[in-house]
């Protein structure tokens, strides 16, 4: 039990940058070192990582931590994974308060505001490339972006009427259009 | 005080809930959510949450999450004790749709993945959320976060001069994304932005 905390706590710590620089590191522990998922296996719970909402990184751990020792396995993955970052936010934020109003520090965030709006920019078109944008659905990411960017619709909706619409057309009317 | 912690719950519950795609997609709710929609907090602060949680170690989710909770308390003039129990409920929250989706589907997603009506659900699903992290980015590329030519053309031009060192900087270089947050800060402080 331990062991899973200790190593999702490692995972949690180690891995900057977001949840899939997470799955090499993820790969060399769960799967080379403690052999508790086999490759294969990882590649499946991957997955369904992805396909599942939430925090990839932390579904992994639920799933693995599941695996291994049931719903307190999985208690204990989640609360490793998320304790480092739990633990470094809040010490940046007490701290930070403090020298928010230094003029230093106001400089430094102003010159990293652009840098981050492009870092947002960057995974646009990554995932449109996996998201398998062709001519017939290339409508569909300009039409949500303009209804969350113009119209201020919450991407919360957006994603709800995306997922059922997705089911009702392929269920009711693709048959149709293909026969 | 209840009232602000129980939104903040509800709030990254379903943020936990509907967050397809990955921790950059639930940007976009968090920040339709929380500067949109209830106000907690400017777009510049929100942008300088989301650069600290890309240069910290931990999924940017969770970072993001945890740090927009202390900051709404903050904000709202509780004491720095009280944001903790912010960063605790909006970090529980975010993760507990989690814990519930996979003692209910994963067993079922594992062995329907390929089913059709999964396949249907994810077939528009996949392109919305490309749709969604567009959104969030052009909501980002506002007066706060690159001033505007009449309130400081020098500050705006230099903005989206470190804009596009950043994207080329990523996309073609691929230098990692703290170095880059690192470089663009002192290239604010040097050039006085």
């Amino acid at each position: 039990m331990f062991e899973l905390f200790k190593t999702f706590f490692q995972i949690g710590l180690f891995t900057i940058g977001g949840g899939y620089a997470m799955i090499p590191l993820i790969e060399r522990k769960v799967v080379d070192e403690k052999a508790w998922v086999s490759e294969k296996d990882l590649l499946d719970l991957i997955a369904v990582a992805q396909s599942c909402p939430g925090i990839f990184a932390v579904n992994i751990s639920i799933f693995i931590g599941h695996k291994q020792k049931g719903n307190k396995g999985a208690l204990v993955s989640a609360i490793g994974t998320c304790l480092p970052s739990f633990l470094c936010i809040l010490a940046i934020a007490l701290v930070f308060q403090q020298f928010r109003e230094n003029v230093w520090v106001e400089h430094f965030f102003r010159g990293i505001r652009p840098a981050v709006v492009a870092l947002i920019a960057i995974p646009v078109f990554r995932m449109a490339k996996n998201a398998k944008i062709n001519r017939y659905n290339v409508w569909i990411p300009f039409a949500s972006a303009f209804l969350i960017w113009m119209l201020g619709v919450s991407p919360i909706f957006v994603v709800l009427v995306a997922g059922v619409s997705g089911y009702v057309y392929g269920k009711y009317l693709k048959e149709d259009f293909g026969s | 005080m209840i009232l602000l912690l129980a939104q903040l719950f509800w709030t990254f519950f379903l943020i936990g809930l509907f967050g397809f795609g990955g921790g950059y997609a639930m940007i976009s709710m968090i920040q339709s959510e929380v500067v949109g929609h209830y106000h907690w907090m400017t777009m510049g602060q929100f942008t300088d949450i989301v650069a600290i949680s890309q240069s910290t170690p931990g999924p940017i989710g969770i970072n993001s999450a945890t740090y927009v909770g202390y900051t709404a308390l903050v904000n709202a003039g509780y004491e720095p004790y009280w944001g903790v129990l912010g960063s605790f409920i909006a970090t529980f929250a975010v993760v507990l749709p989690s814990f519930i989706l996979m003692l209910l589907i994963s067993k079922f997603l594992l062995k329907h993945r390929n089913h059709p009506s999964v396949e249907n659900v994810f077939s528009v699903l996949r392109p919305a959320v490309v749709g969604l992290l567009a959104a969030a980015a052009l909501l980002l590329m506002n007066s706060e976060n690159f001033s505007s030519m009449s309130e400081n053309p020098w500050r705006y031009c230099l903005s989206i001069f470190l804009f596009l060192f950043a994207f080329i900087a990523q996309k073609v270089y691929r230098l990692g994304p703290i170095l880059i947050i690192v470089l663009c800060g002192f290239a604010g402080i040097v050039l006085g932005l």
